[in-house]
């Protein structure tokens, strides 16, 4: 085997299993390839070899004593830096964690290990998970692997989990973690050319994930095929009494149920996100899928989701909010930076501490929140958007007694430059057909479509029903048995 | 709604982040920017809609009542607790003095 770096996750965890190649030769040949392009692209903030080699030696001599393998013996995982990793720095790309050094490791990376799985590091993401364009990381932005035809500048891979979808495009990953508030595993997975999947809210365990916005974070896969993408979300997914928003359900076996066969099955077109002016290669996308979906033999009927066009808006409230709070706990005394001027009490170290520590994206939504928190604006602003976000949640359950899983794109647009977009606004605005689902709490996926015309991937998004993961992979898999997407980024690095 | 100085000045005393002078005038645009796009959401008729509390129904749970009843989020651990204070003392957290 030459190159063990094009595989997918499943065949990795077949050929180790099989005893065609060690976990050691794998874990070998992705170390090699995390150190030849970090300082070219910047995914992580830390790699983790040692880790990944040790985790290896031991699937090999499990396997040559006989014992039974776990579920994703023998992967080398990259791991977004917003998991909290026992012994190995977690810094949610902030300096106000730079040194953290966890006692204690995240639930859902606890499940990964168990799982047979090594870690090749700390992914890079944009600063507590603020923003899709990795731009607001204060370890610099990961930049894209993928290239415009004819062009050298450096893209954004997405965000927030831009980072894990840098690593797995490059093929320096088979697979990585994410989380998602408001699309930061599906928008960075369309911008890349992989598939990405959020579950439903509760699938997995928050316990040990640095915290945004609680109501709406949650963990999620990100791989190259939509098999891979179950494969790694049954070893993620499950209950967590740690966590008060864990669902207590058993965790459905959805790669061995995988089927493309959507006869009987209804998708649902949403009318509003028929946006004038839409990009025309993302149209262009949105309509092969169409063509796909039938092809595998589903009905295609339009649907209407009439709060669509508030869903930003209550997102760009609810979730600064959630931040606002959240962030309240970086203080500068019991963990992280510690900014303490001469002769200042310990409210001026607090805010010393804490402009030093955050970025400028994260001071800006915490004072959004705080500002749609305080006394005179609560229900102006927050009471109101979570009154909006019931509508949101209501238009997807009315959607749903009619079809079965909804097709949208991903993104308004293909990848766009670093530095392109300076105005916050104008990159909230990116999210508008992630964001909704999120609200809802649904499980969403994105699955590679093709390519622009300047030859970058574009993505399509499968939003299903409440835990009906394997609504949206069956669906992901009968696009991706259908577009074909083999495309993969140059090596430039 | 929209924002001025003062009022930016007031939300970052609250929010316990030191901002300059400077940076308070350049963010008053910003912010003004945002909440004019939120502001969008009086459009919507919201009469005798419930405020969402939870995004996937779920039922709180009591866990058993007994010490340590998971070792991972359990006491004894001040060791643990601390390693990452910056400035830890006597096994406490230390904080500049707070009684004059």
């Amino acid at each position: 085997m030459s190159d063990f770096t094009d595989l997918t996750l499943g065949a990795i965890r077949d050929g180790v299993a099989a005893g065609d190649f060690t976990a050691v030769e794998v874990a070998g040949a992705f170390n090699a390839a995390v150190a030849g392009a970090q300082d070219a692209l910047n995914a992580f903030i830390v790699t983790t070899p040692e880790a990944a080699l040790a985790a290896a030696q031991k699937v090999d001599a499990d396997r040559a004593a006989g014992k039974p393998l776990g579920k994703l013996a023998g992967v080398p995982l990259g791991i977004k830096d917003l998991f909290a990793t026992k012994g190995v720095q977690t810094t949610a790309a902030s300096k106000i964690l730079e040194g953290f050094i966890p006692p204690y490791e995240s639930t859902v990376t606890q499940k990964l290990w168990d799982a047979g799985a090594g870690s090749l590091g700390k992914l890079n993401l944009d600063q507590f998970a603020m923003g899709s364009s990795n731009e607001s990381s204060a370890f610099g932005a990961t930049i894209s692997p993928w290239r415009r035809k004819g062009d050298t500048a450096a893209l954004t891979p997405g965000g927030s989990s831009g980072g894990s979808s840098a690593a797995v495009a490059a093929r320096i990953a088979p697979a990585a973690t994410g989380t998602d508030t408001g699309g930061s595993i599906r928008q960075p997975a369309a911008f890349t050319g992989i598939s990405g999947i959020k579950p439903t809210y509760g699938r997995c365990s928050r316990w040990g994930i640095v915290a945004y916005a609680s109501s709406l974070d949650q963990a999620g896969a990100m791989a190259h095929t939509v098999k891979d993408c179950a494969i790694l979300l049954e070893a993620m997914a499950g209950f967590d009494p740690k966590d008060a928003t864990s669902l207590d359900l058993p965790v459905p076996e959805w790669a061995a149920a995988l089927s493309g066969d959507l006869r009987g099955k209804k998708v649902g077109i949403p009318r509003e996100y028929r946006l004038d002016g839409l990009n025309a290669d993302v149209q262009r996308a949105w309509d092969d899928g169409i063509t796909w979906l039938k092809d595998a033999g589903a009905e295609v009927v339009e649907i209407s989701l009439p709060h669509t066009q508030y869903a930003l808006a209550a997102y760009y409230i609810i979730a600064p909010a959630e931040a606002s709070s959240n962030l309240a706990r970086y203080d500068g005394v019991r963990y992280g930076l510690r900014d303490l001027p001469d002769g200042a009490g310990l409210q001026d170290m607090y805010a010393a501490t804490r402009a030093a520590g955050f970025g400028d994206e994260v001071k800006r939504r915490i004072l959004i929140g705080t500002y749609v928190l305080s006394a005179g604006f609560y229900d102006a602003y927050y009471t109101k958007a979570q009154k909006v976000r019931t509508l949101i949640s209501q238009d997807f359950a009315k959607a749903f007694e009619q079809v079965d899983v909804i097709l949208a794109p991903t993104a308004p647009t293909p990848a766009f430059a670093l530095g392109e977009k300076s105005n916050p606004l104008d990159l909230y605005l990116g999210d508008v057909f992630s964001v909704p689902a999120s609200l809802a709490g649904l499980p969403a996926m994105n699955v590679p479509a093709g390519l622009s015309g300047d030859g970058l991937p574009l993505g399509l998004q499968i939003i299903g029903k409440p835990f009906d993961e394997q609504g949206v992979l069956n669906a992901g898999l009968a696009i991706e048995a259908r577009a074909q997407f083999t495309a993969k980024p140059e090596k430039w690095w | 709604m929209s924002v001025d100085t003062a009022t930016v000045a007031r939300i970052a005393s609250l929010a316990r982040i030191k901002v300059s002078a400077a940076d308070l005038d350049a963010m008053v645009p910003e912010l003004n920017g945002i909440l004019a796009f939120v502001e969008q959401l009086g459009e919507v008729d919201t009469a005798g809609v419930e405020p969402m509390t939870a995004v996937i129904p779920n039922t709180l749970r009591l866990r058993a009542d007994v010490v340590n009843a998971d070792p991972l989020t359990g006491g004894g651990i001040r060791d643990a607790v601390l390693a990452n204070a910056p400035a830890p003392e006597h096994g406490f957290f230390g904080v500049p003095k707070v009684i004059e």
